[in-house]
């Protein structure tokens, strides 16, 4: 497993686009905390973001790790571009060559992608410690523990969503038209679940929609915004419900994860079937 | 003697056209081998498919009697095919290093590797800043890394200027000395004449010929005769001499090939006692390239 994993950490060390990629991410993912410092101040009108009570445990760890999962996208350019480019160069057929097996071949790309989702998650795991530690209203070791969950999905949503871009990357060997699919895809997805729920009016859509696989990996951390209004609004008029549930869905990390084995599977079915 | 490789029936469609056809054929350690054939004919295919990079349709392959899986065997193995493939943006030393990680093994004979190809002082260049001939060169010194059990070279000098092939044909010549096993795909029948102990030819997919290169161009020859007289009447005064199996005609000249060893002097006087001057009569054994165009006619 190590070598696997040495192996692809000495073609993305050597590679500077990628490192440039890798290293914003990573500014990015820290600089979250950067939002803590918004304030307005226009004479009477004082705001001061992080007096709101958004950085409350636990509700901050469901905010920040959404927030963070938008950044997702840098890091994914990095594999789509790491698994493409092995077919522009050819360097696939030449690892071969030089005794790599097809399997080891995704298995050190399917390593790299666990590597990227673990670091992630732990750098938005402390980041967030940081923040709350010093804004939230309540700092309770009970308190704070609760809700980590949102820490599992974030992690199985990064790796869900990266094995997708290996995936693409290998279906379509180019690495512009590999994301160009993946905009593709989310377009055909949204439009479908679009008329599902407008045009043909079916009234459970989500039942149907939540198999589909971008949609199954934002299912896994939900909007917090409206979470929060919510919470406000609990607050005011006593008697309101909150429609929606927020919390992780075990039936959501299922579907996810065996999305995750399909893309995985799917990319070494490719890789055994096609001659280079 | 140990066998290398072994083909047994090995067979590729890539939709209607048959690639290889039923190939067999095997690999001793120790000698040299060709694989000869006008372009098209598979020998590319075939080698793909040793290297894992092409799936058979049908058929087997054996490495090192079948003791280690195909990707465990290339460990021990050094390949070139077509051209070159290494990352861009890596330097040589980078490239090769990454090589070493693949195989398993250790860093220590990059340095090594890269002087035997001249290419020491461009080691930490980045590949994409390489010539043609540098990045071919750069290729063997990678194949040779684990100092391997064979080398495996497809059309090692294709695209290359004079002097880029010569010095390509000089590393070989000395592989080919340290007594290291080589398998050499080409098309080009006085590199394979030269360097090759062993060859097997190939058309079309299917092999025409398996043996040593020596047997292969060794026949008793062919004899080139002209005269001024009527050429039918020679052909069929020649097809009755013994020893003389066929006759072609090329330009002015009378090609007898032979199947048995004869006298060009008793054949002078066999014609002249039959009323023929010759005016040119001259033995010749044929070259690898006349054994091969009559092999694949």
């Amino acid at each position: 497993m190590w070598r696997l994993l040495l192996i692809e950490l000495h073609k993305i060390k050597h590679h500077r686009g990628s490192k440039f990629l890798i290293i914003s991410y990573f500014f990015l993912l820290t600089s979250l905390a950067l939002i803590a410092s918004i304030k307005f101040d226009i004479g009477p009108v004082k705001f001061h973001l992080a007096d709101q009570g958004i950085f409350n445990f636990p509700y901050i760890w469901h905010l920040n790790t959404y927030l963070a999962s938008i950044l997702k996208i840098f890091l994914m350019l990095v594999i789509v571009s790491m698994m493409s480019n092995e077919y522009s160069n050819n360097t696939l057929k030449q690892n071969l060559i030089d005794g790599l097996s097809k399997k080891e071949f995704v298995l050190s790309k399917f390593y790299t992608v666990i590597l990227f989702g673990f670091i992630s998650t732990i750098f938005v795991a402390l980041t967030t410690l940081i923040l709350g530690l010093v804004y939230s209203d309540y700092t309770e070791w009970a308190i704070i523990t609760t809700d980590l969950d949102y820490l599992i999905s974030y992690f199985i949503k990064l790796v869900a969503f990266f094995s997708f871009g290996l995936f693409l990357g290998v279906l379509v060997k180019r690495s512009a038209f590999a994301i160009g699919a993946l905009f593709l895809w989310f377009i055909v997805e949204s439009i479908f679940i679009g008329l599902m729920r407008w045009n043909w009016k079916i009234e459970n859509y989500d039942h149907y929609t939540q198999f589909l696989p971008l949609n199954a990996m934002s299912n896994l951390i939900k909007e917090p915004f409206t979470r929060f209004n919510a919470v406000k609004s609990v607050a005011q008029q006593i008697g309101e419900t909150i429609q929606k549930d927020f919390s992780v869905q075990f039936t959501d990390i299922m579907i996810v994860t065996i999305w995750t084995t399909i893309f995985v599977y799917g990319t070494y079915y490719i890789l055994e079937k096609r001659d280079l | 003697m140990e066998t290398i490789i072994q083909l047994f029936n090995l067979d590729k469609k890539y939709g209607a056209v048959h690639a290889v056809n039923n190939l067999s054929f095997s690999i001793q350690k120790g000698n040299v081998y060709g694989i000869l054939g006008p372009n098209g004919s598979g020998k590319s295919t075939t080698l793909g498919m040793l290297l894992n990079v092409v799936n058979p349709t049908s058929g087997t392959f054996n490495w090192f009697d079948g003791q280690t899986s195909t990707h465990e065997a290339l460990k021990k193995v050094g390949a070139i095919i077509e051209r070159p493939n290494f990352y861009p943006y890596m330097s040589a030393a980078q490239n090769l290093e990454l090589v070493c990680k693949i195989k398993g093994i250790t860093t220590d004979k990059i340095n090594e590797k890269l002087e035997l190809v001249n290419l020491l002082e461009r080691r930490n260049d980045k590949f994409r800043t390489y010539s043609l001939g540098m990045k071919q060169r750069l290729a063997i010194a990678s194949a040779l890394l684990n100092d391997p059990e064979i080398l495996i070279l497809d059309e090692p000098t294709n695209g290359l200027d004079p002097k880029g092939i010569q010095e390509i044909r000089n590393i070989i010549k000395f592989i080919s000395q340290q007594g290291t096993t080589i398998l050499l795909a080409s098309h080009l029948l006085d590199e394979v004449e030269k360097v090759c102990s062993h060859v097997v030819v190939l058309q079309k997919g299917q092999k025409l010929y398996e043996g040593r290169t020596d047997l292969m161009t060794q026949s008793h020859g062919l004899v080139e005769l002209k005269t001024e007289g009527d050429i039918e009447k020679l052909t069929s005064l020649l097809l009755k001499f013994e020893g003389i199996e066929k006759i072609e005609k090329e330009n002015e000249m009378v090609l007898a090939y032979l199947n048995l060893d004869i006298n060009t002097g008793q054949l002078n006087q066999y014609l002249f006692e039959n009323g023929f001057v010759i005016s040119h009569l001259k033995m010749s054994k044929p070259t690898l390239e006349q054994r091969f165009l009559v092999l694949t006619e």
